[in-house]
């Protein structure tokens, strides 16, 4: 069986669910091949080895981590010449996309981004995505050079399948023009405590009905109780409510969980791109005609102010 | 300095978009089309870089005929030249192709007046792929500093902050270099009637891809390295239940979320 390259997506080696969904997928391709860059190691260790990684290449100097992605996507360049894999897979977020983007030109390879669903197909691999704000399915499929694919968070269940990698210090050459853009600061987000908006399983989000920052806590609370990621509107970024990296849509993060809670958002468009293919949406809105509640599979037609603490109350209580 | 705007022209994302079932490429027909919303940040980070000293700032896009509108607008928001890269043999290139063809009209700009700084938007509003200003940058040679809520160019170095994944980062590189803005960069200005009388005075050039030396058979449908087998419109969402609350919608919420054993 041939290769399957999987860039892994961490955090100083705490690995990203999305990387453990994406060698679950890979294992349907081939032989999922993880691509370790950075430090932490032997903290991710264990989990690239309970899904199903079979061998991991380890690159480990600094300046690929000091100079965003262009150094990255030499990498993976330099590792597909030597491996011959039968596909690239990385997660579906900015990075991802943008070493996807440059290796697409460096390896003379196709890319499909946001893709959804993949199986092997005909010495190539057919990807599922889903386009215009999720209104089409499309099934495309790469037809030249090496299938670079991005994934999107949450596309499959992470299932473990236990294997002993072979590890292997691959060092690489970055070139000085890869250097070229550095990053000069660095601050980590506050961690909330809360999981990553675009991997959370659950997302209560807020818009223009919560009507300022303070009453974004009424939004908090009941993502807390449900276990859930907190989401904005872009009207409630724009004014300030909440930060711009919590923003879903078109123009923000684009989410996918089993349960989404629109709290006081109409529905825009460019709001629907951003959460369409969830499996389940509420929402609470005290506008009956919103947009939005023709895609929701359940309403409160109600002032959010009151059903959101009041929910929350109620499953606090079923908690004990 | 010599700023070189990469803009779309797309279907309007709040009519309904579908695919020409003939060669599966998006079907435009009959979808009224626009500049995409995303790039329109990108023009407006590059009239407030001109407004701050003096710079050039020209707006490039690959397209078919309609395609000038985007670029009629850039140029009403106070852009001061156009390219249009117009040929048949375009059609239904891949971001592949496509950025073969930004890249060589960049270069052939280049070749005039050397361009110090590639302005894109953070993606298009059809496509959503977010991967040509990468693309771009490979092809040039040049650094990308991408997804910029903020931009600042002075001593011949671009400094950007973005929200990255886990950390908001400021990152530096060199000019000459590519950059994509997100909706978060500033606040697009609307073309002041001025501007709209002005923008009918400004040069806009037409190139083929025998201008850029590009061969059709590199780009178009029959060229993309991606193709689609298929696509079918996703069956529309069944409305769901919708109460009112009277004094019990969290009570009632929470019994269906039960019901859905999300609590």
């Amino acid at each position: 069986m041939s290769e399957i390259l999987v860039l892994v997506d961490h955090v100083d080696g705490v690995v990203r669910k999305t990387t453990t969904e994406l060698l679950t997928i890979a294992r349907r391709l081939g032989e999922p091949s993880a691509v370790f860059v950075g430090a932490g190691y032997e903290q991710a260790k264990d989990t690239l080895a309970t899904y199903g990684a079979q061998k991991v290449y380890l690159l480990e100097q600094p300046e690929l981590t000091d100079h965003l992605v262009a150094p990255k996507a030499e990498a993976l360049a330099q590792l597909a010449e030597r491996s011959a894999p039968a596909a690239i897979m990385l997660t579906s977020g900015a990075e991802g996309k943008e070493i996807a983007g440059r290796l697409a030109i460096k390896l003379g390879s196709g890319v499909l981004t946001d893709v959804v669903d993949v199986e092997p197909g005909d010495g190539t691999v057919l990807a599922t995505q889903a386009v215009f704000a999720g209104n089409y399915t499309v099934r495309s499929r790469v037809t030249h050079g090496t299938p670079i694919l991005t994934v999107k968070p949450n596309s499959a269940t992470p299932e473990p399948a236990l294997a002993q990698p072979v590890e292997e210090k691959a060092d690489v050459t970055v070139s000085e023009r890869a250097r070229a853009a550095r990053v000069v600061e660095r601050s980590p987000r506050t961690q909330t405590g809360r999981p990553e908006l675009t991997e959370a399983a659950i997302v209560v989000s807020g818009g223009r009905g919560v009507g300022s920052a303070d009453n974004f806590s009424v939004v908090e609370g009941l993502a807390d109780a449900l276990g859930g990621a907190v989401g904005a509107s872009r009207a409630a970024v724009d004014a300030g409510w909440y930060p711009h990296a919590y923003q879903v849509g078109q123009t923000g993060k684009t989410v996918s969980p089993q349960l989404y809670l629109a709290a006081g958002i109409s529905g825009a468009i460019q709001h629907r791109a951003g959460m369409q293919t969830s499996k389940t949406i509420a929402v609470v809105n005290k506008d009956p005609e919103a947009p939005i509640f023709e895609m929701a599979d359940f309403g409160v037609v109600g002032d959010l102010h009151a059903v959101l603490p009041q929910a929350t109350e109620e499953i606090n209580r079923r908690k004990g | 300095m010599n700023i070189v705007v990469c803009v779309k022209y797309v279907p309007d994302a709040t009519a309904e978009r579908g695919f020409d079932p003939g060669d599966r490429t998006v079907d435009r027909s009959g979808v009224p089309g626009l500049l995409s919303e995303l790039d329109e940040y990108a023009v407006e980070a590059a009239l407030k870089l001109a407004e701050a000293g003096d710079a050039e700032v020209t707006v490039l896009t690959v397209g078919p005929a309609d395609a000038a509108d985007a670029l009629k607008k850039s140029l009403q928001m106070g852009a001061g030249a156009a390219v249009h890269v117009l040929d048949d043999a375009i059609h239904g290139s891949d971001s592949v192709g496509t950025s073969l063809v930004l890249a060589e009209a960049v270069r052939k700009l280049g070749a005039e007046r050397p361009v110090d700084l590639v302005l894109c938007g953070m993606a298009s509003t059809d496509g959503s792929m977010s991967v040509v200003p990468a693309m771009l940058a490979e092809r040039l040679d040049l650094p990308q500093v991408t997804f910029a809520s903020e931009l600042e160019v002075g001593g011949g170095t671009v400094r950007i902050r973005r929200d990255g994944e886990a950390a908001t980062e400021t990152v530096e590189a060199a000019l000459p270099a590519v950059v994509s803005v997100t909706d978060q960069a500033n606040e697009p200005r609307y073309p002041s009637f001025k501007g709209i009388m002005a923008a009918k005075k400004k040069p806009v050039q037409t190139w083929s891809l025998a201008d850029l030396g590009v061969d059709a058979g590199a780009v178009g449908l029959a060229s993309a390295w991606t193709a689609v087998d298929s696509f079918e419109a996703r069956p529309a969402r069944q409305k769901g239940t919708v109460v009112t609350d009277e004094g019990d919608g969290g009570q009632r919420l929470v019994a269906y979320l039960a019901e859905q054993r999300f609590v």
